[in-house]
């Protein structure tokens, strides 16, 4: 069937900021259905808040609005751009949930736009639970029993019925938000209250527990003819529990035999047909009793998810592709598959290999948070590894999460954890359980055992055994014989061990180990993922490695540049520096260049088979890039775009001869290390903080003493700002060392004098060694001494006078002279007063690095790429900064949601998953929709609490004026109060709550209270004020900490109040 | 123990023995199916055949009793890249280790299947030997050479079952079918009991004459193992037989038909072995995913068209998956209605030869 002719302007939705539960799998979606549908001749609309994507680079859609994803603001779009169809399904839960609201609210009637691919009914169908049980029990499916309940009676009648345990599931959220499960009536009852608070419609499922059953998924795909076919089957390692987001992952299904698969696969197609998902990617979960096999089913997403991604990934079937393409009407088998070029893509993917996905867990971030895991999701990343067997990809999985594992190793001794201790990580899942399992092993607990206090499938623990089995064996060989046999250690490749974990059981180092297996011809094999287990020739690169069999990487007679990508998403690290990667890759094939993509991260744009001309899945550690450097023998090796990960290899990689190109490594440890940079600086005379870096406690106070509190202190060579804090007394400043050293132990403790009401600065540069090209300041809305990955920044400057950003300018040059720059730098400054004092130098790309490019319509990490390979910026047409006269607003999205307990107050730890951006001519404006976009809209009416520390009283008044002239209510706290009245501003009395006064409580609760400004001193905050931020977050609040931050919300408001909001096209800003 | 697989063209695979000991022949071929194996194993289809799993991790379900296609394993031999040694199903009984060693069947891990695999891509299914005993390459090479292979050889006989019988008796029986052995999976006779037929499973050396002495409503030819043409005296038998019974034809059964109508049928490079063939239906347009086990084929242009109406295509090659009669009550397939292992996506074929029955009657 061809395609549709009555289509030519198409809206997609994209997800918006990077959060728990959507992360860059949306980008890869997205930009796949962009580049599809071009293809075909459609024009495309896109709105996404989200800078740091590939999808909203200009060149991916037609009309691209980085503008927030709400409703009003696409009706604007809508209106402006009257597209005839819209894709809902693209977009994770935000795409769906936004286009739910369209409907309802008539908009896509009035303008009258389709929905294509899935209809209001199907979403409906398959996201309201009631209707969604009603539909399975139609088709004669069964589900965990369950009811529904719309209050807090409702939901105890109905747990009294279920019994416990009980899961809660609130309705209409992403990611679980607000879901637990209740042992007991007084956890029922917390839960069940939060649940109704969470959901978009308040209402919550209770339901019986199918905890500790066995968990699958299978992927979807369903065109207009009927056409159904599975793409992928995904089994989890962890149980029923624990969200699937968080739990080991592995593909295909292994313990499922034929007859209980088929069984599954008719489910899920009949599950597809019932919910009407006319065109695109479901995915459908299924949980089995381990005793009895029965089936039961759990949920079905209308949509591509982070597990479509996975599938994709994990067989080379592009999910969203082919979902877009089916979309404007094709059908499976008019798409060919892009990997056989010869068959079509009405088929399911067979694969010969495993793979195993694993989650990455930040709780070091949120110490007051427990690292149990539970039906909300609280990975932040995820990696993905390819193996012959579960052993080796398991292995291969654990070092590519860059947790400090080379492998399943023995990080503590299991001789010295407690039985009680093992059996308690076995029993609750945590973030570390998989290590735990390993101990018990060692310790002699059978696999019987395990099986019972985990509730694992004996089959995965079996496998562990065997690496275990195997550990022993090469341990008593070496013991035995001092040394390892050739055959011992070709068993040991193959079971998926690192050249380090095998030095660390034979008192070797990395490097011996790896010469000792070259010396025995034990190299890496590269093998295809195909989609058809070798059945028909492939003519897509993607490789993974593996050993002892045959290799099949072609290697061409190209000149090759290899891009080492950044591993799994964490806090610090993300999808900025995937956009990097992939722009570095597009760059250089423009040169001609055979480009080499190295990642391990599933849901990005760089595993995309055809982002790069090769693709190799595998971990980012200095033995898998060396023996993929060995194979291909690329001209230059790009370390300086993945974040710090490639970072953190360059010297090894270097040594080993690897060709890095870009700033040399010399010089990036020059930025690193303190003091050869104070002496860059001193010649430079350029100032910085007074600092020095310390080995010991007793240094530390040393120093701390002689440049005067308060300090920051932090550990070297981490990024993200790891254990980072402003210290006020020598008190906090022990306690605080301690910690930092046990995150870097190997390397010396930094204190600096922290500058207090200082701005702060970030700069991006450009630099081929000779030329350096400024690509954007950014000043930071919040002051010195929050993360600036944490931190609101504005593009350009809006308060720094034109002496001090000339200033900046002549700093950056100079130091990207001084350290011989070859690509990109970022350098932050921090201006207090008319000094300009430089905080920190990185001679890489920066996270910010994405914003600045959609900001000024230069794409910085590509001209950054085309001068690593050689070029310089002159002939590249990059000489002079780029003068913008619109406004841009970045700002960071934050996790605190997912984690109860902890406190919302910023610090110079980096704690924001994601960021958005906000666009438009004034301040205000750019603001206010940068607020919007990150889920905190403003309020134009409605009361707000203030609550301030003694230093912003004075501040605070006259922001505060200016919101009880626009109409607010104002209500503060005794002091901010006093402060307030005695300005003779309108204001009410709130008192404590530890006295009684829970009105504010209550306000928040009721929705209100609309917004919160508090500013805290120190660690030792108001306790009424933790309780009542965390609350108010809870409830979607906005909370405003800072009063630099207040003073821009003001702006805001008062902006939108002038004037309505409007929207522009990113293309239209750089035209 | 150590074991050998050696291919007749020089190529040699060493890997661990995990079943019996003992030498086997047979052609070497590859199945994509990620799960099935018990299936596959007891498929009498893969006579002569040794099967390459390209699916690393086999037997991790173990074996159960109930999925099983015949009485017995008749495979020649498994060739995995990693046994499992301990199983998880609430269904299972054993290893598939055990499973080999009671039956004498020889099994082989820690082959690289996946070179394997591409070298039979390259250069087609051909005959191998698997052996524990002999592990001299040459000399194995030599007599995987000299072994019988699958051409021109009649291996049904090596699989039918010499007597008739009965499959169970369904409530509220609607028709008799007449199931030819030629090496029947157990899945098409529990398919035809759900569409309420009752089953009388013949030999495949019986003749028409007796046939139509059980008054059947419908004869199926079944599926069974290796070259069509070796078995004159089932097409033969056929051919007496079209025209004055509805047909269904699977498989072996759909190309022995081919030949019963005049055509011609080929060797396939490496056959088709897997569970996701794509097979478009012609006449809807619809596709289905399809389970295959074969490795010759009927002939399209071999096929007289004015008589036969070619009902469904494989995708991925274009090959003949299915053929209908313009007159008579005769259809078939190649592919795998019945499943077992594999997608259930084409068991409506069922229903339609009862439809077909129905109309005949």
């Amino acid at each position: 069937m061809p395609k549709r002719t009555d289509i030519k302007k198409i809206l997609i939705i994209g997800s918006g900021p990077i959060v728990i539960s959507q992360a860059c799998e949306f980008d890869y979606s997205g930009t796949q259905a962009c580049k599809a549908l071009r293809e075909e001749g459609f024009k495309v609309v896109l709105v996404n808040s989200n800078p740091a994507t590939i999808m909203t680079d200009p060149e991916m859609a037609d009309f691209t609005y980085i503008e927030p994803i709400t409703p009003e603001v696409i009706e604007k779009i809508i209106a402006k751009e009257r597209p005839d169809a819209l894709i809902p399904t693209l977009g994770g839960q935000t795409g769906l949930n936004t286009t739910v609201k369209l409907v309802e609210q008539g908009i896509l009637n009035k303008y009258k736009v389709r929905m294509i691919g899935a209809s209001y009914e199907a979403i409906k169908k398959a996201e309201d639970r009631d209707y969604f049980k009603k539909s399975m029990l139609k088709i004669g499916l069964d589900l965990p029993k369950s009811l529904l309940a719309y209050n807090m009676g409702q939901a105890v009648k109905a747990v009294r019925k279920i019994g416990f345990p009980a899961i809660v599931r609130p309705g209409f959220t992403l990611g679980g938000t607000g879901g637990g499960i209740a042992r007991n009536m007084a956890e029922f009852q917390r839960l069940a209250d939060l649940g109704l608070q969470s959901s978009m419609n308040s209402e919550i499922l209770v339901e019986e527990s199918v905890v500790g059953w066995k968990e699958y998924e299978l992927e979807v795909m369903r065109d207009k003819k009927d056409n159904v076919v599975i793409v992928c089957s995904i089994e989890n390692l962890d149980p029923m529990g624990v969200h699937t987001g968080d739990s080991i992952t592995v593909a295909p299904a292994q313990t499922l035999s034929d007859k209980e698969y088929q069984k599954m696969r008719d489910a899920a197609i009949a599950i597809i047909r019932e919910i009407g998902v006319e065109t695109g990617g479901s995915n459908v979960q299924f949980a089995v009793n381990p005793k009895t096999g029965r089936m039961v089913v759990i949920e079905m997403n209308p949509r591509v998810s982070r597990s479509s991604a996975l599938a994709s990934k994990a067989t080379g079937f592009p999910i969203a592709k082919f979902a877009a393409k089916l979309a404007v009407g094709y059908t499976l088998d008019e798409i060919q598959n892009d990997i056989t070029r010869e068959t079509p893509a009405s088929f399911e993917p067979a694969i010969d290999y495993c793979v195993v996905k694993l989650p990455r867990f930040t709780f070091e971030k949120f110490p007051e948070a427990k690292d149990i895991l539970g039906i909300s999701m609280k990975s932040v990343g995820e990696t993905m590894a390819i193996g012959r067997t579960f052993k080796e990809a398991l292995q291969k999985g654990l070092r590519g999460l860059e947790i400090g594992h080379a492998g399943l190793d023995n990080k503590l001794d299991y001789r010295k954890i407690p039985a009680r201790k093992i059996n308690q990580r076995l029993k609750e899942p945590n973030a570390s359980r998989i290590f735990y399992l390993k101990y018990a092993l060692q310790k002699g607990y059978s696999v019987e055992k395990i099986s019972r206090l985990t509730r694992i499938d004996p089959w995965f623990i079996e496998n562990i055994k065997e690496i275990t089995d195997l550990e022993n064996h090469l341990k008593n060989s070496y013991l035995k014989n001092h040394s390892l046999s050739k055959e011992l250690l070709k068993r040991a490749k193959e079971y998926g061990f690192s050249d380090k974990q095998l030095a660390g059981l034979t008192c070797s180092d990395e490097i011996s180990i790896r010469r000792q297996r070259k010396k025995n011809g034990l190299e890496a094999g590269f093998k295809l993922v195909d989609t058809c287990a070798a059945e028909f020739r492939a003519s897509t690169p993607y490789y993974y490695s593996t050993y002892g069999e045959e290799d099949e990487a072609r290697v061409s007679q190209k000149k090759k540049i290899m891009i080492l990508g950044g591993g799994p998403n964490r806090i610090g690290q993300g999808i900025e520096f995937d956009y990097c990667c992939c722009h570095a890759s597009f760059a250089l094939k423009e040169l001609g260049f055979e480009t080499i993509m190295v990642n391990s991260n599933p849901e990005t744009v760089s595993t995309d088979y055809d982002t790069s001309d090769k693709l190799y899945f595998e971990p980012l550690t200095f033995e898998d890039v060396m023996n993929i450097i060995d194979k291909e023998k690329p001209a230059g090796v790009i370390v300086q775009l993945g974040g710090q990960t490639p970072l953190n290899l360059a010297r090894q990689l270097e040594e080993a001869g690897a060709p890095i190109i870009g700033t040399s490594v010399k010089s990036i440890d020059l930025a690193e290390d303190r003091g050869k940079f104070a002496k860059i600086l001193k010649k430079l005379k350029i100032h910085q903080p007074e600092n020095g870096s310390a080995d010991s406690i007793k240094e530390a106070i040393q120093i701390a003493k002689k440049i005067g509190f308060p300090v920051l202190v932090r550990p070297s060579y981490v990024l993200g700002g790891r254990a980072m804090r402003i210290v006020y007394n020598e008190k906090s400043l022990v306690e605080f060392v301690k910690v930092a050293r046990e995150v870097s132990p190997e390397h010396p403790i930094l204190i600096d004098k922290f500058l207090e009401d200082a701005v702060e600065v970030d700069v991006d540069a450009l630099s081929d060694g000779k030329t350096t090209v400024i690509g954007g300041i950014m000043e930071h809305i919040e002051e010195a001494g929050i993360h600036s990955g944490d931190s609101a920044c504005v593009l350009p400057p809006h308060t720094l006078g034109d002496e001090i950003i000339d200033l900046i300018r002549r700093y950056t040059q100079a130091l990207s002279k001084e350290l011989k720059v070859k690509g990109l730098i970022n350098i932050q400054f921090a201006v207090k007063g008319d000094e300009v004092y430089v905080l920190e130098v990185n001679p890489r790309a920066s996270r910010t690095v994405p914003f600045v490019s959609k900001a000024t319509g230069i794409p910085l990490a590509k001209i950054a790429a085309k001068v690593m390979a050689g070029k310089t910026l002159r002939e590249l047409k990059v000489t002079r900064e780029k003068q913008v006269r619109h406004i841009s607003v970045k700002e960071s999205v934050l996790p605190f949601s997912r984690f109860s307990g902890v406190d919302i107050l910023l610090g110079p730890e980096m704690k924001s998953t994601g960021e958005v951006m906000g666009i438009d001519f004034s301040f205000g404006k750019a603001f206010y929709k940068s607020q919007l976009a990150a889920n905190q809209g403003l309020p134009a009416r409605g009361k707000i609490l203030i609550s301030v520390r003694n230093s912003d009283k004075r501040g605070m008044v006259f922001i505060a004026k200016k919101l009880a002239d626009m109409g607010f209510e104002l209500i503060a706290t005794k002091g901010t109060y006093k402060s307030l009245a005695s300005n003779n501003i309108k204001v009410q009395l709130v008192g404590k709550i530890s006295e009684g006064d829970s009105r504010i409580l209550k306000l928040i609760r009721q929705g209100e209270l609309k917004l919160v400004v508090n500013t805290a001193s120190g660690y030792s905050s108001h306790s009424d004020m933790r309780l009542i931020r965390s609350s108010a977050v809870r409830h979607g609040i906005p909370c405003i900490t800072t009063i630099q931050g207040a003073q821009a919300a003001v702006n805001g408001i008062e902006a939108v109040a002038k004037g309505s909001l409007e929207i522009k096209a990113i293309q239209g800003y750089h035209a | 123990m150590q074991a050998l697989l050696a291919l007749e063209d020089g190529k040699v695979f060493r890997g661990q023995s995990f079943g019996a000991s003992g030498e086997r022949y047979g052609e070497v071929v590859f199945n994509t199916s990620m799960t099935g194996y018990q299936e596959i194993l007891t498929d009498p289809s893969y006579r002569g055949q040794i099967i390459a799993m390209t699916y690393p991790l086999i037997g991790n379900y173990g074996i159960n009793p109930e999925d099983v296609e015949s009485f017995k394993p008749f495979a020649e031999g498994l060739v995995v890249k990693e046994c499992c040694k301990r199983p998880s199903s609430w269904r299972s009984q054993k290893t598939l280790a055990a499973y080999l060693k009671e039956n004498n069947l020889l099994g082989i891990e820690g082959v690289d299947t996946r070179s394997l695999t591409l070298h039979i891509r390259e250069a087609g299914a051909m005959k191998a030997v698997l052996s524990t005993l002999d592990l001299d390459p040459k000399r194995l090479v030599q007599k995987a050479k000299n072994s019988r292979g699958l051409v021109g050889v009649d291996l049904v006989r090596e699989v039918t079952k010499n007597e008739i019988y009965a499959w169970m008796r369904p409530k509220g029986k609607r028709h008799k079918v007449v199931v030819l052995d030629c090496g029947v999976k157990y899945n098409i006779l529990r398919e035809l009991l759900k569409n309420r037929c009752q089953a009388v499973v013949v030999p495949a050396h019986t003749g028409a004459d007796a046939i139509l002495k059980l008054k059947p409503d419908g004869l199926l030819l079944s599926n069974g193992p290796g070259d069509p043409t070796a078995i004159s005296y089932v097409i033969e038998t056929t051919r007496k037989l079209i025209g004055r019974l509805p047909i269904f034809g699977i498989c072996l059964g759909h190309q022995v038909l081919g030949l019963a109508l005049g055509g011609k049928t080929y060797k396939l490079k490496f056959g088709h072995h897997g569970a996701n063939h794509p097979v478009k239906d012609l006449k809807t347009g619809k596709v289905y995913i399809t389970v295959q086990n074969h490795g010759f084929c009927v002939d399209i242009d071999s096929l007289d068209h004015k008589e036969i109406e070619i009902t469904h295509l494989n995708l991925n090659d274009q090959t003949l998956e299915g053929m209908r009669h313009k007159k008579l009550p005769i259809f078939s397939v190649q592919f795998h209605p019945e499943a077992s292992s594999g997608p259930r996506d084409a068991g409506y074929l069922f229903a339609e030869f009862i439809k077909v029955m129905e109309k005949y009657a």
